[in-house]
């Protein structure tokens, strides 16, 4: 931490302590966020960055109706807002978000509400009383609501959907760790098992186990190390919402388009340049909006562009290369996933490998469309 | 089986008291005029805390949907329709289409819909169906 760099200009308690059994949690978060925001002048669209605990950050951004580029949801008890203030710190120094809000707000005496954490369908939750109810069971049946917004938009075909998973399956073909690596035919897909139409099965991530992790140092540290470095030339992230009934645009994901213009403004690079991409394909139709969200392809021309085999093997951008979560593996949180095959392609070591590239993009969501991160990386120093 | 139902609260009330008296329960910002849903004591638009309730028409159109064909227990052993559908009044909401075929022929995005609701002891549930004019 830089001395004398970074300061507290809002600060505020709820209207009330003590009893409060008329304010839920996350109404204790908001009504101390709102004279927060009044102690300090701001408003809501003035705020880019939230850390909360208890709550999801995202739960919170959404509530208060905030566009974040930056969000911390570290929770380790008690301390975790002294925590969070010195993460404030780091981010607005490197740039990442320029003003935080830091959220805190409990029920601990009369337990109204709660279990808001992230994911978190408790009864009492946003999502608890209009999603649950109404027969959600995860994923196939949250993640998928939006794509038919999209196909009658876009005169998308479920035949299209299919591709997406056929040609996925071909660089999972390439990849002897991938899970499945027998060809599919688009017919295939659409006689597999329906599970929420007008998604099958093999157009739905698969369910497996594993795990992954990375080290991060300084760039001035990296080549003290036995591997080729993997330079981080950009990043973004951005949540909208943990509900996807209230995503602004079905046919768009905003966390997407925030996460994504961030990431390339920090790495100075343009589309043309991007030698090699990840998007987390939970479902079929992620890859579509994906790329049209960071900017690949105008709105209502990625399916085409995957159809006609730009993605594919031989294509000119090599798109989910280990067989993504279609083919590859999906335990659940497939980001990490995602960043080891774009550190596998920047150190040119891929089952698949993009001979010469130069530059990664990785691209992950959280939720149904509800956060979403993006890193750009470089093998040259 | 027992019906996942939303448990309330002080900030929610209105809505869940409204759908017990056949009214589908909304607010809006007296500073701005930002009519919005979920239900928040304050406006997500422009922060005021100057916000009333208001009945909702009831109307509303089809934005997306899915039909889940893998039913979670309390909701039967049919496939169902989980969709988000429009509101006259702007907002969007979460429900199931009911009243209808549960197919893709007889369920068209942009179909015209009302509410109707589905009492499950102290919760009456905001469901969509085909409108009847």
């Amino acid at each position: 931490m830089k001395p004398k760099t970074i300061a507290i200009v809002g600060a505020a308690e709820t209207t009330r302590l003590g009893r409060i059994p008329d304010m839920s949690v996350i109404g204790l978060h908001a009504d101390a966020a709102l004279n927060t925001l009044a102690d300090a002048g701001l408003k809501a669209s003035d705020i880019d960055g939230v850390a909360t605990a208890g709550e999801s950050p995202v739960a919170i951004a959404h509530y208060l109706g905030i566009i974040p580029t930056w969000v911390d949801g570290t929770q380790v008890g008690g301390c975790s807002f002294m925590l969070h203030v010195r993460h404030a710190a780091a981010a607005i120094n490197e740039g990442l978000c320029t003003t935080v809000l830091i959220t805190h707000g409990e029920s601990g005496r009369s337990r109204v509400g709660g279990g808001g954490g992230f994911g978190g369908r408790g009864g009492s939750s946003l999502m608890g009383q209009f999603e649950a109810p109404y027969g959600v069971t995860g994923a196939p049946s949250m993640f998928t609501i939006p794509a038919l917004r999209y196909m009658k938009t876009y005169n998308v075909s479920e035949e299209d959907l299919a591709w997406v998973a056929v040609i996925q399956r071909e660089w999972a073909a390439r990849n002897p760790r991938a899970s499945y690596r027998d060809p599919i035919t688009v017919g295939d897909v659409l006689s597999s098992d329906m599970i929420a139409w007008p998604f099958r099965k093999l157009m739905c991530c698969l369910v497996t186990d594993g795990g992954g992790a990375l080290i991060v140092t300084s760039a001035q540290r990296a080549r003290d190390f036995p591997q080729r470095p993997v330079y981080v030339l950009g990043t973004g992230e951005s949540v909208e919402t943990p509900m996807v009934s209230q995503m602004e645009d079905f046919t768009t994901s905003r966390a997407f388009r925030v996460s994504g213009k961030k990431a390339f403004d920090e790495a100075g690079i343009t589309h043309g340049d991007v030698d090699h991409l990840m998007i987390y394909d939970a479902f079929a139709h992620l890859p579509i909006y994906g790329l049209e969200d960071l900017g690949f392809c105008a709105p209502g021309q990625a399916a085409g562009f995957i159809r006609e085999r730009n993605t594919a093997p031989g294509g000119r951008l090599p798109l989910n290369t280990n067989g993504g979560g279609l083919s590859y593996m999906h335990s659940g949180m497939y980001g990490m996933y995602a960043l080891q095959e774009s550190v596998r392609q920047m150190r040119g070591i891929a089952p698949a490998q993009v001979p010469g590239a130069k530059i990664a993009v990785s691209h992950g969501v959280g939720g149904m469309f509800g956060a979403s991160g993006t890193i750009i990386f470089t093998n040259e120093g | 089986m027992q019906r996942t139902l939303p448990q309330p609260t002080p900030e929610t009330q209105h809505f869940w008291d409204g759908c017990k008296l056949g009214e589908l329960r909304l607010q809006r910002c007296a500073a701005c005029d930002e009519t919005y849903f979920p239900p928040r004591p304050f406006c997500p638009q422009c922060g005021s805390r100057d916000v009333e309730i208001v009945t909702a028409s009831g109307r509303a159109s089809l934005y997306s949907y899915i039909i889940n064909h893998r039913p979670r227990p309390d909701m039967g052993t049919a496939p169902h329709s989980i969709a988000v559908v429009t509101l006259a009044e702007g907002p969007r909401m979460m429900t199931n289409i009911v009243g209808c075929p549960q197919t893709p022929q007889a369920l068209t995005l942009d179909m015209p819909l009302e509410v109707t609701f589905e009492t499950h002891g102290e919760i009456a549930l905001p469901l969509f169906r085909p409108a009847q004019a």
